[in-house]
This record gives structure tokens, sequence and C-alpha cells, in this order.
């Protein structure tokens, strides 16, 4: 069978079962809809985690990442993974304890404040706004690549999918769709990885292949350091970024995932407090799983590709170059004339993608129209490490089908998460709190089902019209969390002195400081454009970076106004007091 | 629960937080980024360790340091019968 028709029935058999799912789990209560009852156990929970925090982003452009940024790429892996040790010790049990929906439910009463739960709201959704879009444009893509349809209508199929789980089951829904979806990703992931360590290295472990040694005896990490020198580019295993730089965005991305609602909400659906616990140390190790491997991917493609280009006639190239070549992930001109591609490093197109041409070339190149001056022949989309991957080592077609099921799984798990937290926010934090307190269970149920409807109108709205930003939303995601949740939420735990104004002035401080120096320096929205380079930058810090210092920010104005301010009232510090210890945490309650 | 036990019971937790964010801080701050290039000096079959700990060690550590937590707060609970 071919790929397309081994696509339609993987990718159709895995949507009936996230379906079928949906149905089984529809929620009947808020608290189902919101926490799924509260009775979701700590493994459970740790497969959900996982496959909310895992995106397409995740699954097809973190392997390519890391290839084409060798030891800089560093900053995702261990941004994106440490930061659930702060999760597992500093916030997830604590607020399970408290026992509420959400996390400005915990901003609010903890800092007896509706401004402070407003503040909260509108971070909560600014930031999974932001999240959002750039997934459901990340669903459409995968569609539109593995079963030839328009992104505009992969967008519409995703949207359609995530809609019918998510109205119907909410989080309950979300969560065991999500439990399958984990399942489905990992193994996509891990099978063409496995088959590629043991063509590069003999070893079946793509974790130790990247420390081995190939055919020639000689370690895959040294090869491909020589590789990368002899033709002019760092060291594979040498940074190109500053140490304070790659410190402060390692920091902002642990920071930001410990302080993104969509992670911390998963942590109010288990039972008890050292089930948080333990369900953080799940997630971890199951993310652990795809985050390690994506490394070894990295060096396995990279070292493949520079050794089956450069300087290879076009005309001799095996066949996955140029079906690439076809999809116009791969662009090659010819500019020096030798029939032979040259790999090297610099820019090989002016601007961002390949513009090709109708004509092809002498050798049957495809031609483009945007060919740069760097002697560089080589166009080579980042996706391609793991879209080519299967192709690559040979694998039968259903595991290139498996792969597409893989990659919507990832797209889909995370925009359903983060559309839950958006319909919470709307239905819970806003209607709920600040309007409507007298409504029933049953009337706010029905209003969160149609919050949901209304943020997958939203979120699809953006993945079909992509606001220009999107390419730096993640940065701006994580700085903001990094710079107001985080923050707020430890201080909330670890100080009873902490009060209302301190709180509130520190988010406030974190998220203005970090919204300035992203607008100023990362979108050119305020400041002299001219200025707005890597050399203004403040203490060398990277707009992606600089939520650590937001943070910093946020918890000096906070530590000082608090100081100068009422303690925070008898009742709420008792509060605080009883976080602190696990028992009699029972289960999530709307007081 | 009497306060003074209490005070104990966080006092206990919060030393067992300072050491495993250290440990923390140390693999991934210290070995993958500070010290990384005195690190790479070393060789660890294939690897330079720096970079291992920076693409590898560190989140094996992070996987550790979270089972650890677990057991150690589990066994806290119990002896101050905060368990449930």
């Amino acid at each position: 069978m071919g790929i397309q028709t081994w696509t339609f029935i993987i990718v159709g058999l895995t949507f009936a079962l996230y379906i079928g799912i949906a149905i089984w789990s529809r929620a009947g209560s808020t608290k189902e809809f919101y926490v799924a009852g509260g009775g979701v156990s700590p493994l459970a929970n740790g497969l959900a985690t996982a496959a909310d925090w895992m995106s397409a982003a995740s699954f097809l452009g973190m392997a390519g990442l890391i290839a084409f940024s060798g030891y800089d790429g560093s900053v995702y892996l261990m941004g994106w993974t440490g930061g659930y040790v702060l999760l597992a010790l500093l916030l997830a049990p604590y607020l399970r304890k408290f026992g509420k929906f959400t996390v400005p439910d915990f901003i609010g009463d903890r800092y007896y404040s509706n401004v402070a739960r407003t503040v909260a709201v509108i971070a909560a959704l600014f930031v999974s706004f932001t999240y959002v879009a750039g997934q459901m444009r990340g669903v459409g893509v995968v569609f539109s690549r593995f079963l030839d349809v328009e992104v505009n209508t992969g967008v519409y199929i995703g949207m359609t999918v995530v809609l019918f789980y998510a109205f119907l089951g909410g989080m309950k829904g979300i969560t065991y769709t999500q439990v399958a979806q984990y399942c489905v990703l990992i193994f996509a992931f891990m099978v063409p990885a496995i088959f590629i360590s043991i063509m590069a290295t003999g070893n079946p472990i793509p974790q130790l292949g990247l420390g081995s040694a190939g055919e020639d005896g000689v370690y895959l990490l040294d090869k491909l350091d020589g590789l990368m020198t002899d033709l002019g580019f760092t060291a594979y295993t040498d940074g190109t970024k500053s140490m304070t730089d790659v410190f402060f965005i390692t920091a902002a991305l642990m920071l930001g995932t410990a302080g993104l609602p969509h992670v911390i909400i998963r942590f109010f659906t288990v039972p008890k407090v050292k089930d948080a616990r333990k369900s953080a140390g799940y997630a971890l190790l199951f993310i652990a799983i795809l985050y390690t491997t994506a490394p070894a991917i990295a060096v396995f493609a990279r070292t493949n590709l520079m050794e089956t280009v450069e300087d290879t006639p076009y005309t001799e190239i095996p066949s996955w170059f140029t079906k690439w070549e076809d999809t116009g992930l791969i662009a090659w001109t010819d500019k020096n004339e030798d029939g032979k591609i040259q790999y090297l490093p610099g820019a090989a197109v002016d601007g961002k993608k390949p513009l090709f041409v109708e004509e092809r070339g002498s050798s049957g190149q495809r031609l483009i129209s945007n060919a740069s001056a760097s002697p560089n022949e080589l166009y080579v989309d980042r996706d391609i490490t793991v879209l080519a991957n299967p192709e690559i080592a040979g694998l039968p077609n259903w595991i290139i089908a498996l792969v597409a099921a893989g990659g919507l799984a990832a797209a889909l798990s995370t925009a359903a998460g983060l559309l839950l937290v958006i319909s919470t926010s709307i239905s819970h934090d806003l209607i709920k709190k600040q309007f409507a307190k007298d409504i029933s269970d049953k009337k706010e149920l029905l209003i969160a089902r149609f919050s949901a409807v209304l943020a997958v109108i939203v979120a699809g709205y953006f993945g079909i019209n992509p606001p220009g930003f999107v390419a730096s939303v993640v940065a701006l995601a994580f700085g903001l969390a990094a710079s107001s949740f985080f923050p707020a939420i430890v201080m909330g735990i670890f100080s009873k002195r902490m009060n209302r104004e301190g709180a509130i002035t520190g988010m406030v401080a974190g998220l203005g400081i970090t919204t300035y120096y992203i607008a100023r320096f990362k979108l050119g929205w305020i400041g002299n454009p001219e200025t707005s380079g890597a050399d203004n930058w403040w203490f060398g810090i990277s707009p992606e970076g600089f939520g650590t210092m937001g943070m910093l920010v946020n918890f000096a104005v906070a530590l000082l106004v608090s100081r100068f301010t009422a303690a925070p009232p008898e009742d709420v510090q008792q509060i605080v007091e009883d976080i602190r210890i696990p028992s009699g945490a029972g289960q999530a309650v709307d007081h | 629960m009497e306060t003074s036990l209490r005070k104990k019971y966080w006092k206990e937790n919060l030393r067992y937080l300072t050491i495993l964010l250290f440990i923390w801080f140390l693999v991934s701050y210290g070995f993958g980024i500070l010290l990384v290039d005195e690190l790479n000096t070393i060789r660890l079959g294939g690897f330079k360790l720096g970079f291992w700990f920076a693409q590898q060690g560190s989140i094996y550590v992070f996987v550790i340091l979270i089972f650890v937590y677990v057991r150690l707060m589990n066994k806290l609970d119990k002896k101050y019968k905060v368990n449930e």
C-alpha cells in the first residue's frame, strides 16, 4: 500500500479512538469539566501532562532545531525539562492542596484581591492565546504535509476534532485522549529513532548510540565536529551564543514551564497531594524519553546530511533528497556551476524560504529566484530532520504514516489543553467569579462548554490568519509566564508575609518590563529599530532569555513593596499554613 | 496539628528542597553551562562531559531528583502523620 493510503488508515483510526474516548468520558459537572473530577491516577496524569506539554514543535521541530544549532540547542533541552523539577518541588503539591480549579483562583484567594485575580486572568488568557495560535497553525501544517490538503483545511479539520472532545468532555475528555495521544506520539517518534540509531552505530538505544562510534570506529560526535569545522562551521559541540545568554534563556524556559497555566492545571486533576508530586515525576519521565532521543536524532541526521550532500554531484543524490526538494523543504542552487552540492556556513537564500520558479536547472534541480550571494548552495528546512528519518532509514510506508499520526497527536493534545485553560478562564474566572456569582453548576457547565467553542473558533481564526508576530510568540509566552505567575505563586506558598500590594505590583512590574523588552528588541514595535540589534541588548540578554530578568524584577518589587505595606489578614495566613500540610486535601472543590 | 510540629515539618521540607534544588542547579547551570568548557576536556565514551550534561545528563538527573523527592516526602509525611 502507498504512503497516502496508510496515512489515511492510521490517522483515521487514531481519530476514531480520540472521538470514542470523548464520548465515553463525557463531563457531567463543572468539576469534571475543569479538573476531570479530581480522580485521575498519577500515571494517567503523567501521560496526559507529557502529551499536553509536547507540541507539534517538540515532535517535528525539536530534533531539527538541535541538529542545526548543536550545543546552543541545549537551552531547549534543559529549559523544557528542568521546569518540571520546579513544578514538582515548589508548586504542584501545594496548589493541589489548595484545591481549586485554576491558577487565577489561587492568586485571587491567596492575595485576597479581585485585582490580583484579574491580572492573573489577563496573563493566563494572553499566554494561552499566544501559545495556541501557533498550535492551530501547527495542526494545519501537519495536515497539509501528510494528507495533501490546504493548510487552512487542515486547521478546520483540527478545530472540529478538538472541539468535539473539548465540548463534550472538558478536562475529563482531554485527559484520557491525551493519554492515548502520548502513546501514539512516543511510538511514532521512537520507532524511526531506534532504526536510525542501529543504522548509524549498531546500538538500538539512541541515547547510547549518540555516544558510540560508527562503522569506521570514529565516535559520531567527533566525526560530526570534524565534518563541520572542515567546512567552516562552528564545531557541533561548541556554541555560538554567549554563556550569559545561554544561562538566561535556559532559566526563562524553565521558569516559564513552571508558570504555564495549562501545565499547572493538570496537577489539579489528581486525588491527593502525594499524587501531584508523583505525577510530576511520571510526566518528566515520559517527556525525557523524547527529549533525550531528540539530540541523538539530531546528530544522526546532521551527520548523514553532511556526508551525503557535501561535494556530491546532484545527479548522484539519493532519492529522499529530490523528494523533499519537490516539497520545497530542500533547495539547491549551483552557484559555482560545477554540478556538485556545496554545503557551507551562511544562508543559501535571501529571506526565510526559497522562492521556486517553474524551470529546472541543467542538473535537473528546481531553480529558485532568491539565491543569496553566500557560497553556500544548500537550503535545508529544519523540520526535515524528523520528517525524512523513516525514508533515510528505509522503513516501510506504514511507519511514515505513523509519524504523521504522531505529529497530529502532538499538535492536537497541546491545542486541547490550552483551549481548556482559555474556556475555564472565561467561564470560571471571569463569568462565575466576577459577574454572575450565583449561577448554578449546571449553568456554569453550559457556559464552560460554549466558552470552549468560542476559544476554538478564536484559536482557529488565529491559525488561519496568523498574526505577524506568531513566530516569536513562544518567547513571549514563556517570558510572560516566567515573569508573572511563577514568582506570584512561589511567594504565595513560601512567604507568609507576601501581601496583596506586593504581589500585584510585582506581577505588573515583571509583566511590564518583559513585554517592553520583547516589544523593543524582538518585535521592533517600540523605539528605533536600528538600535534593536544584539549590540544593544541589556547585559547581552536576548529577548528569549529576558523572562528571567522579568522574574527577578517581580521578586524584587514584590518583596520591597510588601515590606512597607500591611501584612495579609489572619485567615489568609491560615490558608498558607494549610497548603503546606498535605493531609486533608480532599477533592478539588469550588468554595 | 500542633504549631511546633508544623514548623518542624516545614523546616525539614525546606531542607530537602534546598539540597535537591542545589543539585538541580549544579547539573544544568553548573555542569551544562558555566563549567561546560572545563568539563568538555573530560571524555565519557564518545561524549565530551560538559556537552553530555547539557544534552543528556542533566535531564536524567532531573527525573531522578523528582522521584527522590517523592520518596523523601512520603517518608516525611508518614513521620509527621500528615499522609493520607
